[in-house]
């Protein structure tokens, strides 16, 4: 990552790596990919984030050359690649299925883009044996796929499309088929073979926690929009809709209409409580607004807090409601909490189960108090 | 607790012997105990009008009396020696040309669009709708010396007297191509239509020009389907009677037709079964190799 960062000729010629400018593709009138523009950094992982149908996979597939832009254009080092074929394009998609070829063996599915490339043999065999190192699959080479298990075909994917040394590396859901214990393990091991590799990389996923955690930068994506793009903490505490805020993770939601609009906070009077925020917003008094609230940040205990509690003596007295545990769910290393608000509106509260004995048990039917910091709220205007 | 549980074993195994026992039960009935009837009859003796049995007691003695000199007739004999060779040329004349037409036929049927693939479909298939015996004579009426394609070349006056065609290897060549063409097709359709496109994606994001793609991924891939086409084809023109019996002529031997005229002409069963049984070797041989073939390679799935 530092190295990146030596000279700014450098810097200005990575940024733009990878350059989508105002792509559009439509099918039959639809715009799948509305009008999209961004810039990928050399050696990033950019993660397309959005649930299906949201044209993630199309602006995937015209990166990859299996589509074509119906307008707008993509560079790859300042190059124009958008008309080329698939097969002339420095550019190497991992697929969500891995479609290794199930005639070849490991060692033939690695072998098969070299080839293509007109590799002499011992280069070929050198090469794809580094692959094998690279993702730990040297015994397995003379295997069939369908002898592998879901993990090693994904690995064996992984090889195939790096063996090539893409500029660009595509990754369609790479975890999307594995299942959950093999997922959060591989996720890392990814992560480390892409980064120690080097490559930049485009990937396409509709899970949250995948983007997040593999991610450089993410968009999240909507209707063929981008809606917000930036770094994972970025999009998780500050994120710029409704739809981003709802998308990543949970999300309490208050409506309300601004009080109090000053430049260094603001105060926002909703039916369950009266909200400082302390920070300023762009919006105007009266206006109607949105408070976003992330489970974790919202503390329950049974006392009011104190002063000493909150983050500042300003606050006491805001951001803070009472209400009654509705519903206790134990997730082991938390316990998610439904408190029903005095106004009616059922919130989500996290709490970290940290110690094996909570000294203060909450139960189910308890009146608490649910209080949070005022900078730990997002106001969202649109 | 115990007792029920075999019981229960007991009326599942009987369910599934059943169940796999019915196919069993049709060859037997209808591929073995014919064969062995023909078999027992090529190598019999007969009195002139009964076939004598194999097994024989008197005074004591078991005798066991097989002729052979039906099968050492057909080994000695020139004739049946090259209508064997000439047929398996036929056959695999014809499985190449079905081969060469079937498989881009079903490549394109299988990569048109979903909702016109059941009429292309039908259109294969239509010609199953008439009778197989009137179709071939259809050829016939074409491929006359005063036939549709010689009247047609003589009134472009691209000939000026009629080209021979019927009674040729070229009209039997057609008749069989024409006759066992859904054969071919049909196979390779369903294996194509099934092929994972990603795979051919993934050849291309490799970097296979579409020519390399086809050669390496979709044949290769397809395998399975051209064995099972070429099976299709290859096995019953082997034992054509009727196209060559209508098309054939003098120079296009075929096993069928000497079959039938041991049988009918001459009415010599023995040797006619000779015949039939050497015949089953000789596709059986083939057969044999390509089940082991296939069990070898295995495991090509998802195909």
């Amino acid at each position: 990552m530092q190295q990146k960062h030596q000279g700014a000729a450098d810097l200005t010629g990575d940024a733009s790596f990878v350059r989508i400018d105002q792509l559009t593709k439509r099918f039959d009138e639809v715009a799948a990919v509305d009008d999209v523009s961004i810039d990928i950094r050399k050696g990033d992982i950019f993660a397309l984030l959005g649930s299906s149908g949201c044209g993630k996979s199309t602006l995937l597939r015209m990166l990859a050359g299996f589509e074509t832009p119906t307008a707008g254009g993509i560079f790859l080092e300042g190059v124009e690649i958008s008309q080329l074929p698939p097969y002339e394009r420095p550019i190497n998609m991992m697929f969500q299925s891995y479609a290794l070829f199930p005639h070849l063996t490991v060692f033939e599915n690695i072998a098969f883009g070299l080839k293509r490339d007109k590799m002499p043999k011992d280069q070929i065999a050198e090469r794809v044996e580094a692959m094998l190192n690279i993702v730990q699959l040297k015994p397995y080479a003379k295997r069939k796929p369908h002898q592998l298990s879901g993990g090693q075909q994904q690995r064996v994917a992984l090889a195939r499309c790096l063996a090539k040394s893409p500029k660009l590396l595509l990754l369609d859901e790479p975890l999307g088929a594995l299942d959950r214990k093999l997922r959060e393990q591989t996720q890392f091991e990814l992560h480390n073979i892409i980064k120690k590799v080097g490559v930049t990389c485009v990937l396409v996923t509709h899970d949250q926690e995948e983007a997040i955690t593999m991610a450089d930068r993410i968009a999240v994506m909507s209707n063929g929009r981008f809606l917000q793009v930036g770094q994972p903490h970025e999009i998780y505490e500050t994120p710029n809709c409704l739809f981003v805020a709802g998308f990543i993770g949970d999300v309490n939601l208050f409506k309300g209409t601004v009080e109090v609009d000053e430049p260094d906070h603001v105060v926002i009077g909703t039916p369950e409580c009266r909200h400082f925020v302390s920070h300023g917003i762009t919006g105007t008094l009266d206006m109607q607004v949105s408070i976003a609230l992330r489970p974790e940040k919202i503390c329950l205990q049974e006392h009011e807090p104190t002063i000493e509690q909150r983050e500042s003596a300003q606050e006491h007295g805001y951001n803070c409601a009472r209400g009654m545990i509705d519903a206790v769910a134990y997730f082991g290393k938390f316990t998610l909490f439904h408190v029903k608000l005095d106004s009616g509106m059922v919130i989500k509260a996290t709490r970290e189960n940290a110690a094996r004995h909570e000294e203060t048990q909450l139960v189910r039917g308890q009146r608490v108090y649910a209080w949070w910091d005022g900078s730990d709220v997002v106001v969202l205007t649109n | 607790m115990k007792t029920q549980n075999i019981a229960h074993a007991l009326f599942n195994n009987w369910g599934r012997r059943s169940v796999i026992g019915i196919p069993y039960l049709f060859l037997i009935l209808l591929f073995t105990v014919p064969f062995l009837v023909v078999l027992k009859i090529s190598v019999s003796e007969t009195d002139g009008i009964r076939f004598q049995d194999l097994l024989s007691y008197v005074d004591g003695a078991v005798t066991l009396k097989i002729k052979l000199s039906n099968y050492l007739f057909l080994g000695s004999d020139p004739l049946y020696v090259e209508t064997y060779w000439s047929s398996i040329k036929f056959a695999a004349l014809n499985t190449a040309i079905c081969l060469f037409i079937g498989y881009p036929f079903a490549y394109f049927m299988a990569r048109s669009p979903a909702n016109l693939r059941p009429a292309l479909l039908m259109l294969v298939t239509l010609p199953f709708w008439t009778s197989y015996l009137l179709r071939v004579y259809a050829w016939k009426g074409l491929l006359d010396d005063h036939g549709v394609f010689n009247n047609i070349l003589i009134w472009l006056h691209l000939i000026d007297s009629p080209i021979r065609m019927m009674h040729t290897a070229f009209s039997m060549t057609i008749g069989m191509v024409y006759a066992y063409l859904p054969f071919m097709i049909l196979p390779l359709y369903a294996n194509l239509v099934k092929m994972d496109l990603r795979l051919i994606e993934a050849a291309k994001d490799l970097g296979a020009t579409p020519w390399q793609t086809f050669w390496l991924v979709t044949v290769p891939l397809s395998r399975n389907g051209i064995i099972a086409g070429a099976m299709l084809v290859f096995i019953p023109s082997m034992g054509e009677y009727v196209i060559p019996e209508l098309l054939g002529g003098p120079g296009t031997l075929m096993i069928g037709r000497v079959l039938w005229d041991e049988f009918f002409s001459n009415n010599d069963w023995a040797m006619a079964s000779a015949v039939a049984v050497t015949m089953v070797g000789l596709i059986l041989v083939p057969l044999a190799i390509f089940n082991r073939y296939q069990a070898d390679s295995g495991g090509v799935r998802g195909v």
